[in-house]
This record gives C-alpha cells, structure tokens and sequence, in this order.
C-alpha cells in the first residue's frame, strides 16, 4: 500500500529504479570492450585508451570474466526481486509478500516452538503448578514483562496498582478468580459521590467514618454524622463496609488503601471517584501462559503446599 | 588499390581465466607447508570432539549466547575480548609481514592450507602439472570423465566434511553427526554445512589464486609493511642473468656472446607457482611467499652442481649489497618492528591479564520506572529494583545482595540469592531507608553482590534512589 495520496510518487520511483538498473547494465556493456589504436605491429594496444599528461596510459589489466559475470548476476537479481517483492513503486511483487505477514507468521512459528512448553502446565490445577519451581521461574519472567509495568518488579504494586503480595484481594483471591482477572481483565468503577453525598461537609463526614471502620485517627463527631450518610456507599460496599468481590469494592475496614488511606485523598475518591483498569491478557498471551502467571501471582501471598506432578507422568495417568 | 589497413581493435576488458597448473614440489619450505596443513586441519578438524566437563569443550552456542573455550565462558559481553584478539592477530600478522613478508599467506592461510589439500587429491587421482595439462587437452571420454568425476566427488567429500566440522563449532558436534546419519538436519544446519562447504569447493577447487589476487584485502594491503629489510621470495638477477640453457653456458653460449649466468631457464620455477607468475620478474603482488620456487630451483641448482639460493628469502638490501644471513638478521630490530612487537606484546599482555582477572560474575541495575518511590511503615522510604545477575562461570553460588551509599539502607527480606551455573536471572529487590537520611530527589547508592562462600567474588554496580514530594 502507497502512503502518498497521488500515484506520481509511485511512478517516480519505479521510474528511477528501472533507469538504475538498465543504466547499470549500459554501463558494464559499454565498459567491457574497448576501442584501442594499432600499434606498429599490427597489434592492438593494450591500454584501457585512457591517456593523462599527454603520453601517460592505463595498462589493460582485465579482471577476471566470472567477475563480470557477478555484476551481470547482481542485475538479474534485482530483476528478480523486483518481480517477486514490492520495491517497484506501489507494486506489490509477484509473492505477495508484506512485513505483517512475516510477522504472523514468526509468531505462530513460536507460539508453535513454545506452547507445548506452556501447555504442559494447563493440564494441572493452579496450585499445583503454583508449586512447581520451574513454573515459578517461567511465571516470574512472565510477570517481570508483562506485569511489572504497573505492579512493579517485587508485585507490591503503586498508587491506584493493587499490592500482589498481600492476600488482599478486590475480586476474591482463588487461583481461578486470579486467572480469570489477567484473562479478562477488570474494569473499576467507583462513582464520584460528591454530588449525591451533598455538600463538601457530607464528603468530610463519611471520610471520617470510612477511616474509622479502620480504626485510624478520626473524629467521633464527623463519624457519627458521616454514619448517617454511609448508605450512599453501602449499595457496593456492603452496609458492614466489607466490599463485594462481584464488583470488585474493596473492603473499608482494613489498612489497605489502593490510593492512599489520609484524610485528603479519601476525601478525593468519595467526591471524583476512581476509575481502574486492568488489561484483558488473554488474547494476547494465550490462556497457557495466563495459567502460570495466576500459579505465580497466587504464590505470592500464598505458600504452595500441593505436589507437582510431572507432566509426563499425568500423561500416563 | 588495397583498402586501408585498419587502425583500431576491440580489446576485452575481461578476460577468461588461464589455467594454473602447479607442478608438484619437494623441499623444505613444501615440507613445511605440508606440516603447517597438518597442524591448521588437525586443530580445525578435532577440536570440536574434544569434551570437557561433560560437554563440548569449545562450542559457540549462538541460541543460548554462550561461547565455550575449554574451561572459559564467554558471553555477548565479553566480545570486548573478541576485539582485542583481533588487534592481537592483526599486530602478530603485520610484525610477521614486516619482518618475513607473506609467510602467514604462504603457509597458515585457510585459502592456501585448502587449495593445498585440493591440490593434493587433484595430483593423486589426474596426475602431476603434464598429465593434467594433456588431460585438458583431451577430447572427452570415459577415462577423462570418471578422473574428472572421481575429483570432484573427492572434493566434494573434503568440502562437505569441512562444512560439517564448521557447523560443529556451532551445535554440538555429536548430536549433529547423529542427526547427519539419519537424514534428519535441521534446515539452517543442512544450509551451513552445504554452504560452507560450497565455499570450500568453489574457492580451494575453482578461485585459488583468484581469491588471493581479487577478493582478499589483506594480499592488498600488506604491501604497506613491507620495507627494504623484509624478507621476500626473491631471484638472484644479479647471479642469474643473463639466462640460458645450461650445455650453452657450458660451452660458452651458443651464439659465443660469453658465458652466461647461473639461471639455466628451465622454468620449473614459473611451473610449480601456484599464482601462475614469473619470479624473476621481480616481487610481484600475486606472489603469495610460498616459496615453491625456492625449493624448485634449489633442486635445479643441485643437479646441474651450482650453489643453491639462486631463488632464495632475501631482503631487497641484501640482494642489492650482498649481505649474508647473519646481517639480514641484525635488520630485524628496525623501529617498524619494534613499533608493531611493542603494541602487539602490550596488547596481549593487557588482554590476559584483563581475561584472567575479570570477575565471572556481572550485575545491571534497573530501578522499576513504573513508580517513583513509596512510603511504608514508620515513614521509610522503599525504591524497588530489578538486578540483573549474571553468574558466567560454570560452578553454582548464592550471592547476597548488599546496598551501600546511604545511611540506614537495607535490602528488605532475603537479601540471597541462588544462581545456577552459567546462568542469568532477574531478582526484584526492595531498599528501604529511613527519610531523614535522604533529600527529596534522587540519592546515589549502590549495591553489591557477594558469593557467599567466596567474598573475593564480589561486584559492584551504581543505582539511584529516589525520593517522591
């Protein structure tokens, strides 16, 4: 496919490699003979002709013929390729050929090489691959590229990134909950709740009784008007503040703040709300891969105690 | 009247290759060659089936990137060590070059090492120089044909079983024999194999000479060491000429003009030169300092109860002052010499020791970008890094990881870590530190790695630590 709007530009650069090309082959013609004098025997000089400061001349020392027979191959090669791939122009070349092809198919290639390295694992429950060290080892350097971006390297995460590592989880920490979050992703959504809160002293009391289902610092009488107004809340959260890991609402009444647990920023998420997205990975990694990254993030907060069967020997089961 | 005699022709400016067909020689420089073909080819062809350590004592895996020399493993960062050993290798080659000219051509050169093989099977299955020049000759037939065919076949063999060898420098040298006796080669082994191969058979069996006078740059460019004090394969012209058969200088010439000089102009020279060129036309850039003549006219000169060296290794000053071997010798020592002795001696010493007591262990820091820095418990501050740890020798460790650089830092948890031999591993490590002992911003430290076992086996790498508002 041409990026330029006319076809002038297309016809201007098969124009000048097909000008390239044949001048190439002119020029190798014209320049593997040459006309020379006779000399005094009769014999033709051997010069190439050329003749410098009036009497200096160039000694004909010919290159061997297969040499010219490389230039003349090089020109049939281009011809060649010409035909066969895209080069002249906006022809596409006789193969068809396009980099998005290549790619396709490198890829279904590795994913040929590797996935039965994948797929050996998808035959176990997760918590037993959650035991097996090699598994470990894969599921970490699946995690240390594609999840560390966010979650960080130790999976302990950052503001607004859940923490991996502390069992603590917004949609329920089964092996097969955390499977199915990397494979489909999630998506967060907690309302701004200013509005329907009311006014900015709604906002601050309910921040107040949220940060006291906790037991941190706050003050008893904004809690006690911030109580009354909790039910805005209780729909996702739960009347006892305790979460719904079907929405993904965390639970209130512990110390893990996804986005921090001052005053302030409670404040900021009752009035703006959060909006949280986790990517869909199964797409793009397969379900084989995403089976021993949720073997992996479950280990993290979890001590595997199952056996690990080899593969080859639940093959002979 | 007759037509006017034309006064121009068409000359090609390319031109088909004559036929070298060198004689067979005998003598000590052919000895040489011939035990300097022995010891190349041995090395070349055995080394891949030596065994070390339960595996192929040097192997360059390209898939795993690891390259094994006997007892040492090399990895792509190492290739620092590849660049001084080719400076090493250019410095030897040119303080050879100035002192004793193409000797590395003549007798060392992969091109000159298989053309002599080639040439070897050429002589025993189509005859010496005569035979094959009357073999050219001949209309085809069935003998012509099946000495031919038998050529090419064991030509074929040779090249074949070169390529097989390189490709065993590569992948394991048993497993591929196996997988080449039953026909199950990978598809980019069987391309090398074939490919190296051809190569071999095209430039030992077809270019010879061609690739030394056309391709390679290094024919090109020694001529830029040489000097009037380097050794080349020279023709005595002053002793030799004027030339002629030796029953005319015996009898005082045939055409009675005097006696003439030692050179009986047999040719024998111009016949076992495997560049096809005339020695006593002087140094030429084709000659590759074989010294095929030498041994070709010594034998001559023996025969016919002359001096031998009328083809000899001489220096342009000795040649033109006479001087013997004694004060060719003295010339040795000359400020080019020395110059490329002094770098090539400093490079080699510099590059050993630097192999010898480089640390098989290498650390990268990478500190996690998705985050800034993030306060915990009691108000300190943790940073999170990825180590990238390279263990490069053959033996497993545990290594304990260490920070340094600010006060109160510490490596939260378990601060070890195992790694198999010849490994890498990335390990997520969290610092902590006490916020009163660092500035808003960034704060230099730095982390080590240490065996457990061996504290002399220790490295150190630089990182940052950063301090969120």
């Amino acid at each position: 496919m041409s990026d330029f709007t006319s076809g002038f530009w297309n016809w201007y650069v098969a124009l000048i490699t097909v000008l390239g090309i044949a001048g190439c082959a002119i020029l190798l013609w014209t320049q593997s003979r040459h006309r020379v004098r006779l000399d005094e025997h009769g014999q033709p000089e051997q010069t190439t002709g050329h003749v410098w400061d009036e009497d200096l001349t160039e000694l004909n020392t010919p290159m061997p013929r297969w040499w010219m027979g490389l230039f003349y191959l090089t020109i049939a090669f281009a011809v060649g390729y010409l035909v066969l791939y895209p080069g002249l122009g906006s022809y596409a070349g006789r193969l068809g050929w396009e980099s998005t092809g290549a790619y396709k198919q490198e890829l279904a290639k590795a994913n040929a090489d590797y996935g039965p390295l994948f797929a050996q694992y998808l035959r176990h429950d997760l918590k037993e691959v959650a035991a097996d060290p090699q598994a470990h080892a894969i599921g970490e350097r699946l995690f240390l590229t594609y999840c560390a971006q966010c979650h960080g390297s130790d999976a302990r995460g950052n503001k607004g990134y859940p923490n991996l590592t502390d069992n603590d989880w917004l949609y329920g920490g089964d092996p097969s909950v955390i499977k199915e979050t990397i494979m489909k992703g999630r998506n967060g959504q907690m309302p701004p709740m200013g509005a329907a809160l009311g006014s900015d002293t709604d906002v601050e009391n309910v921040a107040h009784y949220v940060l006291s289902l906790s037991n941190a610092p706050a003050d008893p009488i904004k809690v006690a008007f911030g109580k009354s107004k909790f039910a805005a809340c209780a729909a996702c959260h739960g009347a006892d503040a305790h979460g719904n890991p079907m929405l993904g609402a965390p639970n209130l009444t512990d110390k893990t703040w996804l986005y921090g647990g001052s005053p302030e920023t409670v404040m900021e998420t009752i009035r703006k709300g959060r909006n949280n997205t986790m990517p869909a990975w199964g797409e793009f990694l397969g379900e084989a891969k995403v089976h021993v990254l949720a073997a992996y993030v479950w280990s993290l907060s979890n001590a595997p105690v199952a056996q690990y069967t080899p593969a080859h020997e639940v093959a002979a089961k | 009247m007759n037509a006017p005699a034309p006064k121009e022709a068409v000359i090609k400016m390319y031109a088909a290759r004559p036929d070298i067909h060198p004689r067979e020689v005998k003598g000590t420089f052919a000895t040489l060659r011939r035990v300097c073909v022995w010891l190349t080819q041995l090395l070349f062809y055995g080394l891949p089936w030596l065994s070390m350590h339960g595996r192929q004592a040097v192997l360059f895996d390209l898939g795993a990137r690891k390259f094994h020399l006997f007892g040492l493993v090399l990895w792509p960062q190492d290739f620092i060590y590849l660049a001084g050993l080719l400076i090493i290798s250019a410095y030897g080659l040119f303080l050879v070059t100035a002192v004793a000219g193409r000797v590395w051509c003549g007798y060392a050169c992969p091109q000159t090492v298989y053309t002599e093989i080639f040439l070897w099977i050429e002589r025993r299955i189509e005859g010496d120089r005569s035979a094959r020049i009357r073999l050219d000759r001949q209309p085809w037939s069935l003998e012509k044909l099946g000495k031919r065919g038998g050529k090419h076949l064991a030509w074929g063999t040779v090249a074949l079983w070169t390529g097989f060898t390189f490709v065993g420098y590569f992948t394991p040298i048993r497993t591929l024999a196996e997988a080449a006796l039953h026909m199950t080669l990978g598809p980019w082994e069987a391309f090398w194999v074939v490919f190296y191969g051809l190569a071999t058979y095209g430039n030992a069996g077809w270019l010879r000479e061609q690739v030394c006078k056309y391709m390679c740059p290094y024919a090109r460019f020694q001529s830029a060491m040489f000097d009037r004090d380097t050794l080349i394969v020279s023709y005595d012209t002053a002793r030799g000429e004027p030339r002629g058969a030796a029953r005319a200088a015996l009898a005082g010439g045939k055409d009675g003009a005097g006696v003439k000089g030692d050179c009986i102009d047999c040719s024998l020279c111009v016949q076992v030169c495997p560049v096809g060129i005339d020695i006593r036309n002087g140094l030429q850039y084709e000659c590759i300092g074989c010294a095929a003549c030498v041994d070709a006219c010594s034998g001559v000169m023996d025969k016919v109860g002359k001096p031998r060296g009328l083809i000899r290794y001489a220096t342009e000053n000795a040649l033109a002052q006479g001087w013997d071997a004694w004060r060719i010798g003295s010339r040795i020592a000359r400020p080019r010499t020395i110059g490329y002795g002094l770098v090539f001696v400093l490079m080699a010493v510099g590059m050993s020791t630097a192999l010898l007591r480089r640390t098989p262990l290498k650390l990268d820091v990478i500190r996690d970008r998705g985050s800034m820095g993030r306060e915990v418990e009691d108000g300190r501050i943790e940073n999170v890094y990825r180590l990238q740890l390279m263990n490069t020798a053959e033996r497993p460790h545990w290594f304990r990881i260490t920070v340094k650089g600010i006060d109160s830092a510490a490596v939260v948890d378990d601060a070890l870590v195992e790694m198999a031999g010849a490994s890498a591993r990335a390990v997520p490590v969290r610092v902590r530190v006490d916020r009163a002992a660092v500035v808003t911003g960034s704060n230099r430290l730095s982390f080590t790695a240490t065996a457990v076992e061996d504290p002399a086996l220790s490295v150190t790498e630089q990182a940052v630590f950063i301090v969120p508002r």
